[in-house]
């Protein structure tokens, strides 16, 4: 269900980019910032209030790999696997993250929606390679144990 | 733009074509197309239309100007080229089980691959076992038989404004899908059926109802009968080689009677009742001045559409039922105690041109103490497919008329099946003086013919009547948004959900175009004119219902309750 504060937050991001039909993915994009996804009654809402058609507005969020209809976890890794991170084993530390999280190519987020793990094409940072990125912060030279060591670290900041 | 292209080496002159496509059409050569519509707007997807001009480049037809003197060339062996590749890769991707495929025949896809000879695909057939949406009354959604086309997205949001569909997902796992996946009677869809009047495959199909006739017939216990709309009656021909616009209405009855239908009637005599309740209500109204413009209630597609989008504007409908389900409740009543005496139970069949009949006809009001006004509603496609179950060679039947006393109707309630029909029925109720056909013609002519928004004012009692009619509900959207902000005004406002009114319904033959429309209407008007009843209060069979069965009962041919609604 939508709360009223809810509400009061997509109207208020809705206000600030204006309700032409072009603005939808910078709002979109706003909207996930605060819920770390798009839920789908907020879509709905904001597909009434555009006037934009439901369908046209999951349409657009299935379309991007950047929105997601699942909620996220605290800590978003993305592991690049471009080119230069692919041939220096980005794979393994792709490996050693579903390992030690209970994740794998179709379950992406832990139960305690505190971990996401996925991977993207690549960071632009090759020569760090394998590089990962966890909340817009960016781990050079990874490797599957410093990776894990990194995840200690983190399940102690909880 | 006008000037002159040569195609194929011929020259063709153009004047306003919109595309080369058109151009190329023009000189008598059909391009295959899947996404093309000349009423939608252009996408470009299919990339079957191309041609190659004289440099050497291809580019789709349907996406370019033409322009003076441009050379292009449809036969090219880089194009047919091009267009076998395309159509391998499209059937790699598609569920290729035709013998159980409700479209095999008429099939585009498959029309196509016989056309330019694909006998082997070269790639490996990509099995995508997308489950099935059957979820509809109306239609039934596969999508491992869509090839991406996009017809049925635009259709249902640039002429019905509703947009229940969309393509979800991206690249190899692009789908067209409802809102959240979610299943399509789930959604805002409005059940009026072009999606499955455009879609080039069998990907939206009607739900067909024929078993249930069948069950009925052999029943000994149940007493059948069918009404058949007047939409029905100049496309049925089309199924059977017939010219669009042709009347097979003796043939129809004759067909339905030969499979086993114990009585077959005219739903044009409940259009009859329609426009007498219509008339009256609207008299009323315009005299309190209350709930105007009066909105016609005959379009199930448009009430569902009023409903989800205009809540506001509900109580603007009219309450009287459309002429399906008032003939319903009158079978229903006149055959009550028949049917007790001689333990009998009357089904009715609807012969409808619409598939969102089948959902009106389902809705709770329309049910009284556990019998329904109508119990199977089958569409124009599903009496042809009927006809060829039994075995019946149309050609060879001997026409009948319909059976009395629900059979009689007059020219007004015949036209109901166009644009502007109800109007002219509504208007021609109202006036002391009744036209003849040359002055109909005159008096009407703003009320007829194919453009999407008409307007009309008729001075009714030195009053003057300001009327709308709008088709397409996209325009209907518009229309009543202007109204909400008092940029129009009018007293009276017909709307139909699809474009040309029920002649060109989700349930009738396809491919449809405005040509082919316009045919069909003329057909209704000719039946019109021929008619012997020239307005609906001269039918002498519905005033006597009104005298008799009707006389203390007219909350029969009224909707108390309009689910959606607060009331």
């Amino acid at each position: 269900m939508l709360t009223l504060e809810m509400k009061d937050t997509i109207d208020e991001v809705v206000m600030k980019h204006g309700s032409k039909q072009s603005s939808i993915i910078t709002i979109l994009q706003e909207i996930q910032g605060n819920y770390r996804y798009l839920p789908e009654e907020v879509l709905e809402y904001i597909a009434n209030k555009m006037d934009i058609t439901p369908s046209k507005i999951y349409g657009i969020a299935t379309f991007y790999e950047n929105f997601s209809l699942e909620p996220k976890g605290k800590y978003v890794i993305k592991i690049c696997d471009g080119t230069a991170c692919h041939v220096r084993k980005s794979i393994p530390i792709l490996n050693a993250l579903h390992k030690e999280l209970g994740l794998s190519k179709d379950k992406q987020t832990t139960d305690d929606l505190m971990f996401t793990v996925e991977t993207v094409s690549c960071l632009g940072a090759c020569g760090l390679a394998p590089v990962l990125n966890i909340n817009e912060k960016v781990y050079g030279k990874m490797t599957p144990e410093s990776t894990v060591e990194l995840l200690n670290k983190l399940r102690e900041e909880i | 733009m006008k000037g002159t292209m040569i195609i194929d080496g011929r020259k063709i002159d153009f004047d306003g074509e919109k595309n080369i496509l058109e151009v190329v059409r023009k000189a008598g050569i059909s391009l295959p197309t899947f996404c093309y519509h000349s009423e939608l707007s252009i996408y470009g997807a299919c990339r079957m239309c191309m041609v190659e001009d004289k440099w050497g480049n291809t580019f789709a037809s349907c996406s370019q100007l033409p322009k003076d003197g441009m050379e292009v060339f449809t036969n090219t062996p880089k194009v047919q080229k091009y267009r076998k590749n395309i159509l391998e890769m499209i059937l790699a991707n598609h569920d290729r089980d035709c013998t159980a495929c409700d479209r095999t025949g008429k099939c585009q896809l498959q029309e196509l691959a016989v056309r330019f000879g694909i006998k082997d695909i070269r790639f490996d057939e990509i099995e995508k076992s997308l489950p099935i949406d059957k979820s509809s009354l109306s239609i039934v959604r596969n999508p491992n038989k869509c090839i991406l086309c996009g017809d049925c997205v635009r259709v249902c949001e640039e002429v019905q404004g509703v947009g229940a569909l969309s393509f979800a997902h991206r690249g190899s796992s692009m789908t067209v899908s409802a809102a959240f996946d979610r299943d399509i009677a789930e959604v805002n869809c409005i059940n009026c059926g072009q999606c499955r009047a455009v879609c080039p495959t069998g990907a939206i199909i009607i739900k067909k109802e024929n078993h249930k006739v069948w069950e009925a017939i052999h029943n000994k216990r149940k007493r059948v009968i069918a009404q058949v709309a007047p939409a029905v009656r100049v496309a049925l021909g089309e199924e059977f080689g017939l010219e669009p616009g042709e009347i097979t209405i003796g043939k129809i009855v004759a067909a339905l009677k030969t499979i086993g239908i114990h009585e077959v009637y005219d739903t044009a005599f409940a259009a009859d009742m329609t426009v007498i309740e219509e008339s009256k209500e609207f008299v009323e109204r315009l005299t309190k001045g209350e709930n105007l413009p009066l909105f016609t209630s005959c379009c199930p597609g448009w009430v569902k559409f009023a409903e989800n989008k205009f809540p506001d504007m509900v109580d603007n409908i009219s309450t009287c039922k459309s002429p399906q389900q008032m003939f319903g409740a009158v079978i229903k009543e006149y055959y009550k105690k028949i049917d007790k005496e001689e333990d009998k139970e009357t089904i009715l069949i609807s012969v409808m041109p619409c598939t969102a009949k089948k959902a009106e006809a389902a809705r709770e009001e329309f049910e009284y103490n556990g019998v329904k006004d109508v119990d199977i509603v089958i569409t124009t496609q599903e009496l042809a497919l009927l006809i060829k179950e039994a075995g019946i060679i149309f050609e060879q039947l001997e026409e009948e008329s319909f059976d009395m006393p629900f059979g009689l109707a007059s020219g007004s309630g015949i036209i109901f099946g166009a644009t502007g029909g109800v109007t002219e029925a509504v208007v021609t109720r109202l006036l002391k003086d009744k036209p003849d056909h040359f002055a109909k013609d005159l008096l009407f002519s703003d009320v007829r013919g194919m453009e999407n928004l008409k307007e009309a004012s008729f001075d009714v009692d030195g009053k003057e009547v300001k009327v709308a009619i709008v088709h397409g509900l996209k325009v209907a959207n518009d229309l009543i948004n202007q109204i909400k902000a008092g940029e129009r005004y009018y007293d009276f406002v017909e709307v139909m959900a699809c474009p040309g009114g029920c002649i060109a319904g989700g349930g009738q033959p396809v491919p449809m175009d405005t040509a082919m429309r316009k045919e069909r209407a003329k057909g209704l008007y000719k039946l019109d004119r021929t008619s012997h009843i020239k307005s609906s209060e001269k039918n002498p069979l519905v005033m006597s219902l009104f005298e008799d069965l009707l006389k203390d009962n007219h909350e029969l041919l009224h909707v108390h309750k309009k689910s959606g609604a607060d009331a």
